[in-house]
């Protein structure tokens, strides 16, 4: 009596009650009549149980008491409960259950079974969820079983030894001899099961994986076989002969011949050959082709099949199936970096997908078009980088945003295009740019100094227009109080003249520091810039005065702070007033600290003297703070290395809350003059490195003279200082270079 | 590498037919159920028929009113899977005659059957449509 009459008795009940509420009372109660029966040992209507307990479950409630009953009809002599036996094991029991060990025995019994039905219902049981006990027991059983005769149980012995390899690595090595041979096998079941078993092998043993590369050969024979042989009417998918076996072959030829320059010699004619043969308009004959490519692409292949392999890319790129589309940008993302000339050809394809509508084209599309930006194309992919950045999904604009910052300064052809391209930005997407934009920025406006009028009446129009973006509004109060006096003069080639007054100006900044969508920091920068233009004002300064004052009772703490400062400067001190304010000098870029694994620190060798500036915050007390550049003699100072004749001190010139000044000082006290001498230094990442010029590179003989060289630290976080100083110099010929770690640094003669 | 999970479900997110090839506890299968028919369903023909999912991948294929999803990893060949979801449905379509979800539903036992005869241990097993049918038409004449 076949489970199906009363289970779909039950099952057409259940369906058809109307709630969730009716459904499990109905459940519930078929539940119960199950579990009485279990306990019956009722033989004619077990498998209508268990099956009815299997839909239940599959429908999501618990029927875990059902795993004694599955347990107990595997070892039921009968093949009808057999089979739902081994489907409630495979359902129900899992490797953390205990009773899974109890079917041991009988999945023993039945690998020997005189039937194959019986036979494969136990392997696939193992192989499916076989704990790490299970497949050790049973392991020498699959072992006999991989020579039987039947191909049937062969392939499924196969992959249940696959899995076995997976749970028990070591015992791969009881399979390995086994494998070689099954590769002679005709039949593609067996045979693809066999490439599984190698390329798992390969995959978890680099031993096992050369004594493989012996079959290289043999794979290669079996896939001309398969490309070249007729119309084979059972394995064939749209028109390529068995494509599952393809790719696994392909996929093992790949892992052979990764690093191997030998095996990768033997698999270029076929690549070759598969590459070129196979039929593309099916996703059949593409899945072929894009295995291949993949497999080109990381063996040592000749470089004419990588072009061969790159051009297929850029084929599926035009192809209408978006699926392929996305698989295709995807590798060529892996291969930019080393095959970037041949990328660089369907660039126009790619930029058009950044209009596709799938979300994770667009990423993929955006990622690719970042990695081909060059100096070359720079113009072009910036306009549709712009366009797309105006349109894309937000959770893309960060990463836009930040995407084209770094390609503008990689390649950026004219300042002003550059300038252009940063305000463009802030203006479609301010809110989501970082906040090392805002310095960046500045810094780059004061070096383009012949287009500062430019900038600025740029920026005045963005700010009356939308005060909403704060990087935008934060850059503008800089350049307005900064140049506010070309702001006036109105004048300038490249833009349309505007006829300022003062007062239009000192609105636009008043409503910055009113407004309730500016951020604290915004409205600091207002502040300052209101307090810059007295300087280069003639009218209103009076206004200025009654601003500046009314903002000493602000409650924001930091405003108050400045505004009482620039009272300060007006009541006591407006004769240093014009000093304090002028025109900021040209800011130097730089150079980032790098780790302290990385040796690579740069030395700057510019001898202006460029003062470090914080952005423009703290300005009235920037001309204070060079008073500190005393070199005292009598400061203590530390000797961090020594070595060979060569010494090296270090001191501190002054220390503030976010920056030291070091010297470094060397001397030689050896026979010889000392050539080449130079230092190189690196830090944590969130110090910033300044090196000034050093005073020489010679450090002649006897100690007479030394060289020094001035390093300044910018430690806004305020952490722990750390320093690693690599020497290097020429002494006699011999070039020698050593490395000290500097972790504690000497304080200043005064604090 | 291998295939972590075969997921049957219709529109609604009930489970027609649920493979596990990677150990998971009961609730963190009903959890990925429901994350996968969260994803899977909102997708329409625009989309592509690969979906990140957790550090996994799901290549899926609607047919009417059922998603065939299969779980892999992301270094996977997702063209290949995607054929071999058809091939299945192939099979399935000629064992049940012009097979319809309520087919699945009320042979279940004989689903996984199939399900077993063309996948095992996480791979493809046997890819050959005709030799498959046969196999599942002589355990048919067993019962």
């Amino acid at each position: 009596m076949s489970p199906s009459v009363r289970l779909q008795e039950m099952i057409r009940v259940i369906r058809s009650a109307r709630t969730q509420g009716e459904e499990r009372g109905l459940i519930q109660k078929e539940c119960a009549a199950i579990r009485a029966q279990f306990r019956q040992s009722d033989n004619g209507a077990r498998t209508h149980n268990l099956a009815k307990l299997l839909y239940v479950h599959m429908l999501g409630y618990p029927a875990h008491f059902g795993q004694m009953e599955c347990v107990r009809l595997i070892a039921s002599p009968r093949y009808s409960e057999k089979r739902i036996g081994y489907l409630g094991a495979m359902m129900l029991l899992d490797e953390k259950q205990d009773a899974s060990l109890l079917i041991t025995n009988s999945i023993k019994n039945d690998l020997s079974h005189s039937s194959q039905h019986v036979q494969s219902l136990a392997l696939c049981t193992l192989a499916c969820m076989g704990s790490a006990e299970m497949c050790r027991d049973l392991a020498p059983e699959i072992e006999r079983l991989l020579g039987a005769s039947d191909s049937y149980i062969k392939k499924k012995a196969i992959l249940c030894a696959v899995h076995i390899v997976r749970k028990i690595p070591e015992l791969g090595e009881l399979y390995t001899p086994l494998a070689c041979s099954l590769l002679s096998e005709k039949n593609h079941g067996v045979l693809h099961s066999a490439v599984v078993l190698i390329t798992e092998l390969c995959e978890r043993n680099p031993d096992t994986l050369r004594q493989f590369r012996k079959t290289v050969p043999e794979l290669v024979h079996i896939m001309k076989g398969l490309i070249m042989s007729g119309y084979s009417p059972e394995h064939n998918v749209a028109g390529i002969s068995d494509p599952f076996l393809q790719v696994r072959i392909l996929r093992l030829l790949r892992i052979l011949g990764r690093c191997n320059d030998a095996a990768s010699d033997a698999m270029n004619d076929l690549l070759a050959q598969v590459a070129t043969n196979t039929d593309s308009s099916k996703t059949a004959g593409s899945a072929v082709l894009y295995e291949t490519v993949l497999t080109v692409m990381d063996i040592r292949s000749e470089s004419g099949l990588r072009v061969l392999a790159v051009n297929i890319l850029g084929r599926f790129l035009l192809n209408n199936d978006r699926n392929i589309r996305y698989i295709s940008m995807t590798s060529l993302q892996k291969i930019v970096q080393t095959d970037h000339t041949a990328v660089q050809r369907h660039r126009g394809t790619i930029v058009d997908c950044l209009k596709d509508q799938d979300a994770s084209v667009k990423r993929r599309a955006l990622e690719l078009s970042l990695a081909l930006v060059s100096a070359t194309n720079i113009r072009t992919m910036m306009k549709e980088l712009l366009v797309f950045l105006s349109t894309c999904p937000p959770e893309l604009r960060a990463h836009t945003a930040s995407g084209i910052f770094i390609a503008a300064e990689r390649y950026a052809p004219s300042q002003r295009w550059h300038i252009d391209t940063i305000l463009h930005v802030l203006i479609t997407a301010g809110g989501d740019v970082r906040d090392e934009t805002v310095p960046n920025l500045i810094k780059l406006i004061t070096t383009a100094s012949e287009l500062h009028c430019y900038t600025v009446l740029k920026l005045y129009r963005a700010l009356i227009t939308d005060i909403s973006q704060q990087s935008l509004v934060q850059v503008a109060c800089w350049c307005i109080g900064e140049y506010g006096d070309l702001l006036l003069k109105g004048e300038c080639d490249d833009i349309e003249p505007m006829q300022l007054t003062e007062d239009d100006v000192l609105d636009a900044l008043e409503t910055v520091l009113q407004s309730h969508m500016s951020s604290p920091a915004s409205r600091a920068f207002a502040l300052t810039a209101t307090m810059k233009l007295s300087t280069r004002i003639t009218n209103n300064v009076d206004r200025i005065r009654s601003i500046v004052s009314i903002y000493g009772s602000c409650i924001d703490v930091e405003l108050q702070q400045r505004a009482v400062e620039y009272n300060a400067l007006f009541k006591k001190y407006d004769h240093m007033r014009a000093a304090v304010l002028e025109r900021m000098p040209v800011i130097d870029k730089s150079s980032p600290g790098d780790t302290l694994g990385d040796l690579t620190g740069e030395v700057t060798k510019d001898s202006s003297l460029s003062k470090p500036v914080p952005g423009g915050s703290t300005l009235p007390l920037e001309p204070a703070s060079q008073a500190f550049d005393l070199l005292d003699l009598l400061v203590p100072s530390v000797t961090v290395y020594e070595k060979g004749g060569v010494s090296l001190k270090l001191q501190c010139d002054s220390q503030t809350e976010t920056a030291v000044t070091l010297t470094f000082t060397a001397c030689n006290s050896t026979q010889n003059d000392i050539t080449k001498f130079t230092l190189q230094a690196a830090v944590p990442k969130s110090i910033q490195l300044q090196m000034k010029a050093p005073s020489g590179s010679v450090l002649p003989a006897g100690g007479h003279s030394a060289i020094t060289q001035t390093v300044v630290l910018s430690n806004p976080s305020k952490t722990n200082l750390k320093m690693r100083v690599r020497l290097s110099y020429s002494n006699q010929g011999m070039v020698c270079q050593d490395t000290v770690q500097i972790d504690s640094f000497p304080s200043p003669a005064w604090t | 590498m291998y295939i972590r999970f075969i997921l049957i479900q219709n529109r609604a997110g009930k489970t027609r037919l649920a493979k596990w090839y990677m150990q998971f506890d009961d609730d963190e299968k009903q959890k990925l159920i429901e994350e996968v028919h969260a994803v899977v369903t909102v997708r329409d023909a625009k989309h592509t028929n690969f979906v990140e999912f957790r550090n996994f991948k799901i290549i899926y294929r609607r047919y009417a009113g059922l998603y065939f999803c299969i779980c892999v990893d992301v270094t996977d060949n997702n063209l290949a899977y995607l054929e071999g979801i058809h091939n299945f449905v192939e099979v399935l379509n000629e064992y049940f005659h012009n097979v319809c979800e309520l087919d699945l539903v009320f042979n279940f036992y004989k689903v996984y059957t199939v399900v077993d005869e063309m996948f095992l241990a996480g791979e493809i097993r046997e890819t050959s449509q005709t030799k498959v049918l046969k196999q599942l038409l002589m355990l048919q004449s067993l019962e």
